[in-house]
């Protein structure tokens, strides 16, 4: 991947479970179950592997499921939505011990979420590893009403929460694990250009 | 000396002026009739009489209505003062070195006496006479850093330094330029600065951190920074751009002399003693055209300056819709004549 000209953004890599670590919890969204599969496919740590998995939204195919399952890892967690999956990290997270390794995998926004909130559990930034898989959606913080729009695939974006347009700024922020949304046509109520779409 | 203030508002019917005294003592950033961007640090020492720098902390006419503002947006956004919790230190070092130069500097209007950890602070523009016990956060009405700014002009961060970085951990930024304490906080210093074009490709931010972490505690330094305002307004946030952002539209050929204004800042930092944190100090200027052009030199060279600024500087520091037009405003105000070196009015 080519270094990201915005500063601010995290540059990420490729998932290699650290040899002799107590404790590896990988969590992934989607397309992110491959980057999971191709690092840990046959490695000696994936009997202290503790998998989280959640589909891509309203995907069907079970495939990835499926392949994760067969996997001979210490535990495997399937959940409907990311918020579930979330949701499980925190309570494992509350009870991990120092040595614990986070793997994380998926589109960017749902790295940010997952990153900000292992920070916020007190996890060390170098205890985390991250690999980008997927479509390149960016999950957006509005500046104006604080509300979080997940899965941004171009901007302009329209904030979920108060409706605004949002430029969505080449800032990220690690704490909030997302890109600033800021109005796009306050200077010029109404002139809203076409939206283009992220790349990579 | 005893200071007077002025009755004045930063929003709404927009009443701030700045007395003929303000408008000698404002900060001008321009050493020469054509635009360089330069990092343009020097050392934090006093300046002339009766300037911005005379004193390491200013305080000036505006000095109350400026902490009335600060409170009414801190009460629409308590976000605007965040402080993350290894960051206490720091607290009690900002309060120290602002309470310190504040009595020193004002002793008619503010005081300090000390003993051991037992302080006395008397505010009296503000009306404010606080016992405390340093280092003890629940002798205060607020976290020290916050009782202090609310009580001090200008933004306040306070730079943690570890991993040969500055992390952006705590602040106070109410009057700030388009950016957002919120978003920024935890970040470090390559990081706080991604938005701004072109100085990365320069070196510029590697410079100016290697310079940094190396700031000795009792040298402080000082640069001046400057973008332009419509109205006087303190709160340029991006959390209420799309309140003020229309204002950019509303300046015609009218209203130039009135409604824009040069914003400066006067930035300082300064290494602190208990914490090794490093205050980041953001004072903001503002003068309406009319105002300015009160000064032939400034007019002239503000015109200059303006007219042969680039384009991405422009963008960003977010003149578009309103430079032509002040430029040709200016121009009236602009004969041609040679201006006299360095920052003061002549």
């Amino acid at each position: 991947m080519q270094p990201s000209p915005i500063k601010s953004r995290p540059l990420y890599g490729t998932l290699a479970p650290v040899a002799h670590a107590m404790r590896h919890i990988a969590i992934a969204e989607g397309e992110g179950a491959s980057a999971v599969i191709e690092a840990f496919g046959d490695h000696e740590a994936l009997s202290r592997t503790t998998i989280l998995f959640s589909p891509a939204p309203y995907r069907t195919d079970r495939t990835q499921e499926t392949f994760l399952a067969s996997l001979s890892c210490e535990a495997l967690s399937v959940a409907s939505s990311a918020e579930d999956l979330l949701g499980e990290l925190v309570t494992l997270l509350s009870t991990a011990t120092m040595g614990t390794r986070l793997y994380v995998s998926g589109s960017e926004d749902f790295i940010g979420r997952v990153t900000s909130e292992a920070l916020h559990q007190g996890i060390d930034a170098d205890a985390i590893q991250t690999e980008h898989r997927g479509a390149p959606t960016r999950r957006v913080q509005c500046v104006h009403c604080k509300g979080f729009t997940d899965g941004v695939s171009a901007s302009p974006a329209t904030c979920a929460h108060c409706g605004i347009h949002l430029l969505v700024r080449d800032h990220y922020s690690r704490r909030l694990g997302a890109f600033m949304g800021v109005s796009i046509d306050a200077e010029a109520p109404g002139d809203i250009p076409p939206a283009e779409a992220f790349g990579a | 000396m005893t200071l007077s203030f002025n009755a004045e508002t930063f929003r709404d019917d927009y009443t701030f002026a700045n007395s003929p005294k303000a408008i000698r003592a404002f900060p001008f950033p321009f050493e020469r009739d054509d635009y360089t961007y330069t990092v343009n640090i020097e050392q934090h020492v006093p300046g002339p009489v009766q300037s911005a720098t005379e004193f390491p902390i200013h305080i000036d006419e505006h000095y109350v209505a400026e902490m009335q503002d600060r409170a009414i947006t801190l009460s629409q956004d308590p976000l605007r003062c965040q402080s993350l919790p290894h960051m206490m230190t720091a607290e009690w070092d900002l309060l120290e070195l602002l309470m310190t130069s504040m009595a020193t500097h004002y002793p008619e209007t503010f005081s300090l006496t000390r003993e051991g950890d037992r302080w006395h602070w008397i505010n009296r523009p503000l009306g404010l006479d606080q016992h405390f016990t340093f280092g003890d956060a629940s002798t205060l009405p607020q976290g020290p850093m916050e009782y202090i700014t609310r009580q001090c002009q200008g933004d306040f961060c306070l730079l943690d330094q570890r991993d040969d970085n500055l992390w952006m951990d705590a602040g106070m930024v109410t009057t700030q330029a388009d950016w957002s304490l919120d978003f920024d906080l935890g970040m470090n210093f390559m990081e706080w600065h991604a938005p701004v074009p072109l100085a990365h490709d320069l070196g510029v931010f590697e410079r100016a951190l290697k310079f940094l972490l190396n700031l000795q505690q009792g040298r402080p330094v000082r640069r001046l920074n400057w973008t332009m305002t419509i109205n006087p307004r303190l709160d340029t946030s991006p959390e209420n751009y799309h309140r003020w952002g229309i204002d950019k539209a509303s300046v015609t050929p009218e209203n130039v002399g009135d409604k824009v204004h040069l914003r400066v800042e006067l930035q300082a930092l300064w290494r602190l003693p208990r914490s090794n944190a490093i205050v980041f100090s953001i004072r903001c200027y503002l003068i309406k055209m009319d105002e300015l052009v009160t000064q032939k030199k400034w007019a002239r060279r503000f015109h200059r300056v303006l007219a042969s600024l680039p384009q991405p500087i422009a963008d960003y520091k977010g003149l578009g819709r309103f430079r032509d037009t002040t430029v040709a405003w200016l121009s009236r105000h602009d004969d041609g004549l040679p201006t006299s070196p360095g920052f003061a009015p002549d």
